[in-house]
């Protein structure tokens, strides 16, 4: 259960102050499907670096499952980052010199999980994925699609109650991209909740609950069109 | 996060800037080297000085005439005291228990003459047993008599350098010399021995002790060499010395009694500071390596400023990215100490070949030292850029694009 109310992020950009969110009120409960839409600049990305807790809001609080994370300390707020919350990146952000498999554990290297735990959840999540025999493979070794799979493992792989997606599928082409949405929506049937920031129009009228965003403010919050049809059926050239 | 974990993260990311981590590895290795090469050193040269003054006789009670209040300082040459130390105080002291020989000394400069050759030397008056608490080796003919009633003959044992150059090429054992005014029979030659502890043992001639004291018309001793019989007995012949100096001096204790232990913790004391300073030189290399794990550091957390963001979008607490780069400063310091130390060795085993004289062998104070200086400074060159890691913005970090 997100809960935000009344956000302001203001950055100080050559010393004129820019605002990102200009009082953000929003409520996303647990297991939904929501995309944030809205053109370049309009707060998308920083309405979700403040969810996932990589960013801090200037005004206003953020409730995370009852409990109010917005004044908590660095440590803390890594924490609950680590618990609660899975990122997927445009550009994948996996480490180079890592392989597949090391990727996915990392979240758990750093919670501090022992291997051999480690080494079981891997290879179950590389199942679910597909990725069975890619795991020892680095991501340069990996085609594009193939790379986001194994970031949205890692972004799973906690066992996150929140997926937080910022373009997952921009720097993909149509098929690799349609594949990934079909991961996040599978892990959206889990129970999962997911945030989906996308300038994508088909890809936003698939969420359940469609956010467009406008100079910092949300200026609609509306039930998506897709409802009853089971994603992975959808999948087009 | 778990130490086993950051540490084989950190050594990945070591591994992939080969270069780079090579470079510091190096510069700590040399660091660690030099502290340890120089004090093996240091080290090697103290233990080659109390070498030889053990061959000078280990277990030697050296008394002066006349009182000083230093102690183990460079003794005073001449001592101010209205009594001489005789002839006949060094045959008291040769009664002592545990005494094995007594050379009394007396030292002036004369004129060493034969023919029309003549050469100013060093003249010692002493008797046989000088020869034995100096371990001192004859080339040709024989040492001063041994007879009591010929510590005033006329006889002179010569320095190898004053007979060559005094009489030339031909046997020397023999022939008549003039020293001073008194003229001597050569009963031997030195064999080459070299300057020891400010004598040339080449340029002297020894006479007997009586013969010395009338040719430089002085009662007195200049100072008597007592030789305990092992090193134990040392501290109780020294108080023995001085009960019976005291004794026949009417109850005066006006003699000064060093002992060999007391010169050679001296030169002890001297060679340890020396060791140290050259260490110390040294562990400014060290100082540099960390600066230079410092500078590798900084250009670290800037170029993966994104690899940072990423760490703590998946949960890293500032504490776990700290230790990971940390991690890598120590890994680095820890790598390089061990490659240091091999060298070291390396070095100074190379180092005793060329000379022999020196022990190889690097204290293992000083490796230890060098170790601990090495990680230390890795460690402390390392918070600076680990905390700035820590307390970088992921949202920055990661939208660099």
């Amino acid at each position: 259960m997100i809960e935000l109310s009344g956000v302001r992020r203001t950055y100080v950009v050559g010393g004129q102050p820019v605002r990102a969110l200009d009082g953000v009120d929003l409520e996303v409960s647990s297991g939904e499907y929501v995309s944030v839409m809205g053109p370049s600049g309009s707060g998308k990305s920083t309405l979700l670096n403040v969810i996932g807790l990589l960013d801090r809001p200037t005004e206003g609080t953020y409730r995370l499952d009852g409990r109010d994370v917005t004044s908590l300390g660095d440590e803390e707020q890594a924490r609950v980052r680590r618990e609660k919350i899975g990122f997927v990146f445009q550009f994948f952000q996996l480490v180079p010199r890592l392989t597949a498999e090391e990727n996915i554990e990392l979240p758990l290297v750093l919670a501090g999980v022992p291997r051999s735990e480690r080494r079981e959840r891997v290879k179950g999540l590389l199942a679910t994925f597909g990725l069975e025999d890619r795991g020892a493979h680095r991501p340069d070794q990996l085609s594009g699609g193939q790379r986001q799979r194994v970031a949205i493992a890692r972004a799973t792989v906690t066992r996150p109650s929140v997926v937080l997606a910022d373009e997952p599928t921009g720097n993909l082409d149509r098929a690799s991209g349609a594949d990934v949405v079909a991961v996040l929506e599978r892990l959206h049937a889990d129970g999962i909740t997911v945030v989906l920031v996308t300038h994508d129009p088909t890809l936003g009228r698939r969420a359940r609950r469609r956010i467009r965003m406008e100079d910092g403010r949300i200026v609609s919050d509306a039930p998506g069109g897709l409802q009853g049809i089971a994603p992975t059926e959808e999948r087009r050239p | 996060m778990r130490w086993a974990d950051a540490v084989r993260f950190a050594g990945a990311s070591l591994a992939r800037n080969r270069v780079r981590s090579s470079l510091i590895l190096a510069a700590v290795a040399i660091g660690v080297a030099g502290v340890t090469v120089l004090t093996w050193l240091g080290d090697a040269a103290r233990a080659y000085v109390a070498g030889e003054f053990v061959s000078l006789g280990s277990h030697l009670v050296i008394v002066l005439p006349g009182r000083a209040e230093t102690s183990g300082g460079i003794p005073p040459i001449l001592g101010e005291t209205p009594r001489d130390l005789t002839l006949d105080d060094a045959r008291a002291l040769r009664r002592i228990p545990g005494v094995t020989s007594v050379a009394p000394l007396v030292i002036g400069s004369a004129p060493v003459a034969f023919g029309s050759r003549e050469r100013e030397a060093t003249v010692l008056g002493t008797t046989p047993e000088f020869f034995e608490v100096r371990r001192m080796a004859l080339d040709a003919g024989e040492a001063l008599p041994r007879d009591e009633r010929w510590l005033a003959a006329p006889v002179a044992v010569l320095g190898s350098k004053i007979a060559a150059e005094v009489l030339g090429p031909a046997p020397a054992v023999g022939e008549w010399v003039r020293i001073g005014d008194r003229r001597f029979r050569v009963s031997g030659i030195l064999a080459p021995e070299g300057r020891s502890l400010g004598f040339d043992m080449d340029d002297v001639a020894l006479v007997p002790v009586a013969s010395a004291q009338a040719l430089f018309d002085a009662p007195g001793l200049f100072r008597v060499l007592v030789e305990a019989r092992g090193r134990a007995d040392v501290p109780r012949v020294e108080e023995e010395v001085k009960r019976v100096v005291a004794e026949r001096h009417e109850g005066e204790e006006d003699v000064t009694v060093i002992t060999q232990d007391s010169v050679l913790a001296t030169f002890d004391r001297i060679f340890r500071a020396l060791t140290l300073a050259l260490g110390g030189i040294a562990g400014v290399s060290l100082l540099v390596a960390g600066i230079l794990v410092m500078n590798v550091m900084v250009v670290a957390v800037s170029q993966r400023r994104e690899e940072i963001g990423l760490l703590k979008a998946l949960g890293a607490t500032p504490a776990a990215i700290r230790s990971l780069f940390l991690a890598e400063a120590r890994l680095l310091a820890a790598a390089g100490s061990v490659v240091g130390l091999l060298l070291g060795e390396a070095l100074t085993v190379a180092g005793s070949r060329l000379y022999p004289a020196l022990v190889p062998g690097v204290p293992a104070w000083a490796a230890i030292a060098a170790v601990a200086t090495a990680v230390s400074t890795g460690i402390a060159f390392g918070i600076g850029p680990a905390r700035r890691a820590a307390r970088l913005d992921p949202v920055l970090a990661l939208s660099r694009r």
